[in-house]
């Protein structure tokens, strides 16, 4: 199963490196990680997704834990929770019918288009990692430029808050 | 007063209460070995190479419990240390390696003698440091010393740049640390060592099996009036030999790949499973599928990620392990229920029945020298009260199988990353801490080879180290799974030239003795331990080259299923 791993670790050098690493050496999987610093500098809150059996989650969360920089943790995905991630696609945007139809699509997805020229758009698209994926389903493969994501990020719905 | 950062580090270590620091001198690391020959607290041994440096503190280590305390220069005494680093952090010992690094200036310059300690190291510590500024190296080093030591200890390594040992700053000693993000945990959870009690009075087939988190906890004497009170079988992995005495009535010896007959079989059908400071090591379980497949475990480590990592288990408790049998015992005492008597008395008859298959038997007529006879001889000659140092391979599961150690502590092996060459840097380290004890350190002519330059450490420092080689000219393990699982395909198990180890030992300045008949044994070693008692002793004894190691557990193999002689 899918599981989305928030974590808040030292902000020190090295840290990102010892979550990688423990992932390469145990042989686990991570899809998506992203990590920035916090409202409290000394934190930084990385987002992991990563998929496996409920024993290689429960090994994982426990493996992560026992990371000396790891301050706490939480596995989203064992409670309600909002996941969003950002993607930014560049795409060939020609003729006017060609350039028609990428702004109403860009408009169902509730994207927006951020940059434009006389041969491409570049749409900036949120939302959870299945809707990212139906977007660039939905378009021409052949027009695909560039697609950046930024991974996955989430938040427990509700009370619940991953602090301190 | 402001020192420079080698005087800080040098004070830090004397405030510590750290008496010994095994090392290796180097560019990066000039102006620490500066600052220590201007005192003469700290106690520096200068080994031969830095992997050397790791056993020696590793073994000191693990015979008294403080952590061991490492320097090397950066760069290749970096990369040396790193497999002592990793068999320390195998077997959860608690290390302090200090390695030199490049002035940060040139960190990143591929400068000479530059590596990525903090990089290499890392799958293999318990956590690691590099300090960039003087101001965090006292904090730093506090902080290098608790995590070594406390919760599921291991090595930590400190990485400092020469600038850092030259920058000037005002030195206090930290007397307490604390971090946010570590906290060990030491009691166990109430509610769950309630559940293991009532299900450790209702067995019916129990079996303790107990690991080296006995021995790192200092728990054995909760475990052995934790045994006693209950009337269970003992068994222990080959880290957790001496925790339990060998010789008490309830012990059956080793579990596991080369355990005894009647420990594998009693684990293969007891119902109730306690599991204590052990982690269900491959070489343990054999295979997990056929594991214990009656039991209901539980499991009290102070590790978490050890708890349902190999095997799933019934009971999990967190905690340590000393204070958890503390807890449990208080329970089953004020508990008013016994274990049920008749069952314990049909499960101890069943258990006899296997011990009488005698698994550890052995020719005791041959004329070739027997490794098992040399180890029961030495065990009688020391009175089983060596520290026992081992190497890797044949000899070591000999030594576990035929040393009966009744004291933990002194049974030194490298179990979980099998490491040769181990034995002998391992010996220095314990003879260091225990001056007046009988070290003695169990080797093959293989594992020797790793690291025989230390024996020009042991004459600088007079280590009156007993040296037993059991050289069969090969490597013995090696040529018994090629007999056993290759059609005695032989490769390159043999090696085709030896050195005279007599000479050799003369050579550096020791005692060389080679004995190769049975009938010559038991005097060679009373004359190594009383007549040379105060000299290193090399004993080079050419023994039975066929002689295999039993029982085995084939790989992929249940418990029960063992070969036999």
């Amino acid at each position: 199963m899918r599981h989305i791993i928030s974590i808040l670790i030292e902000n020190e050098a090295g840290a990102l490196s010892r979550v990688a690493g423990l992932f390469s050496a145990r042989g686990y999987n991570i899809e998506s990680l992203t990590v920035a610093p916090t409202e409290d500098d000394s934190l930084s809150r990385m987002t992991l997704v990563t998929r496996g059996s409920d024993d290689i989650i429960e090994q994982i969360t426990k493996q992560l834990n026992k990371l000396i920089d790891v301050v706490k943790l939480m596995d989203l995905t064992e409670g309600p929770h909002i996941e969003r991630e950002m993607m930014l696609i560049k795409v060939r945007a020609a003729g006017g019918d060609q350039r028609d139809e990428l702004k109403r699509m860009a408009d169902i997805f509730r994207g927006r288009v951020i940059d434009v020229t006389d041969s491409t758009y570049t749409i900036e698209l949120t939302g959870d990692s299945i809707k990212l994926d139906a977007f660039i389903h939905a378009l021409d493969n052949a027009q695909i430029l560039e697609t950046v994501r930024s991974g996955v990020m989430g938040i427990p719905r509700g009370e619940k808050a991953l602090r301190i | 007063m402001e020192l420079s950062g080698a005087e800080i580090i040098v004070r830090f270590l004397q405030d510590e209460g750290v008496e010994h620091l095994f090392g290796y001198p180097g560019g990066a690391v000039l102006h620490i070995y500066d600052a220590l020959c201007k005192q003469d607290k700290l106690k520096h041994i200068l080994v031969r190479h830095e992997q050397a440096a790791t056993h020696a503190a590793d073994g000191y280590a693990r015979s008294t419990g403080k952590p061991g305390v490492v320097l090397v220069t950066s760069g290749p005494g970096a990369t040396n240390a790193v497999t002592g680093i990793a068999t320390a952090y195998m077997d959860s010992i608690p290390l302090v390696v200090l390695t030199g690094q490049v002035p940060t200036s040139l960190i990143g310059n591929d400068a000479f003698q530059e590596v990525d300690a903090v990089g290499i190291t890392r799958p293999c510590v318990k956590h690691n440091f590099l300090v960039k500024d003087v101001k965090d190296l006292a904090i730093t080093l506090k902080k290098a010393f608790y995590i070594a030591q406390t919760g599921r200890p291991g090595p930590v390594v400190v990485d400092i740049p020469k600038d850092v040992t030259a920058n000037r700053t005002k030195y206090v000693f930290p007397k307490t640390v604390s971090m946010r993000s570590y906290n060990p945990v030491v009691k166990g959870h109430s509610g769950q060592i309630k559940r293991a009690v009532n299900i450790i009075l209702a067995a019916k087939r129990p079996m303790l099996y107990t690991g080296g988190g006995v021995v790192l906890a200092n728990a054995s004497k909760q475990l052995i009036e934790f045994a006693h009170l209950l009337g269970h079988p003992v068994t222990n992995t080959s880290m957790g030999l001496g925790g339990y005495p060998a010789s008490d009535k309830q012990f059956l010896g080793m579990l596991g790949m080369h355990g005894t007959y009647e420990a594998n079989m009693a684990m293969s059908h007891c119902d109730v499973l306690v599991a204590i400071g052990a982690r269900f090591d491959d070489r343990v379980t054999g295979n997990v599928q056929k594991f214990c497949p009656h039991a209901k475990i539980i499991h009290i480590d102070i590790d978490p990620s050890s708890i349902s990592k190999n095997v799933k288990v019934d009971v999990p408790i967190v905690g340590s392990v000393e204070q958890v049998l503390k807890d449990m015992l208080k329970l089953i005492k004020a508990a008013n229920k016994q274990p049920d008597a008749d069952a314990l008395s049909k499960w101890w008859k069943q258990i006899n029945e296997w011990r009488a298959k005698d698994c550890l038997k052995y020719d005791k007529s041959s004329e070739l020298i027997k490794p098992q006879y040399v180890l029961e001889t030495l065990h009688k000659i020391t009175k089983g009260d060596a520290y026992v140092c081992s190497d890797v391979g044949q000899h070591q599961m000999w030594t576990a199988q035929f040393y009966h150690f009744d004291k933990p502590r002194r049974w030194i092996n490298s179990g979980g990353l099998g490491t040769m060459g181990f034995g002998l840097p391992a010996a220095m380290g314990v003879q260091l801490a225990h001056p007046k004890s009988v070290v003695v350190c169990v080797t093959g002519d293989g594992s020797v080879q790793m690291n025989i330059q230390e024996l020009s450490t042991c004459l600088q420092y007079g280590l009156p180290i007993k040296i037993i080689c059991l050289n069969n000219l090969f490597l013995g393990m090696v040529r018994q799974w090629q007999e056993f699982f290759y059609d005695r395909r032989y490769s390159h198990s043999y090696m085709e030239s030896q050195p005279d180890f007599v000479k050799l030992a003369e050579a550096y300045g020791h005692i060389g003795m080679q004995i190769d008949k049975p009938a010559d044994v038991e005097a060679a070693l009373k004359e190594a331990f009383t007549k040379y008692k105060n000299r290193l002793v090399f004993m080079n004894f050419l023994t039975d080259e066929t002689e295999n190691v039993y029982p085995m557990v084939p790989a992929g193999a249940g418990l029960d299923e063992m070969i036999l002689v």
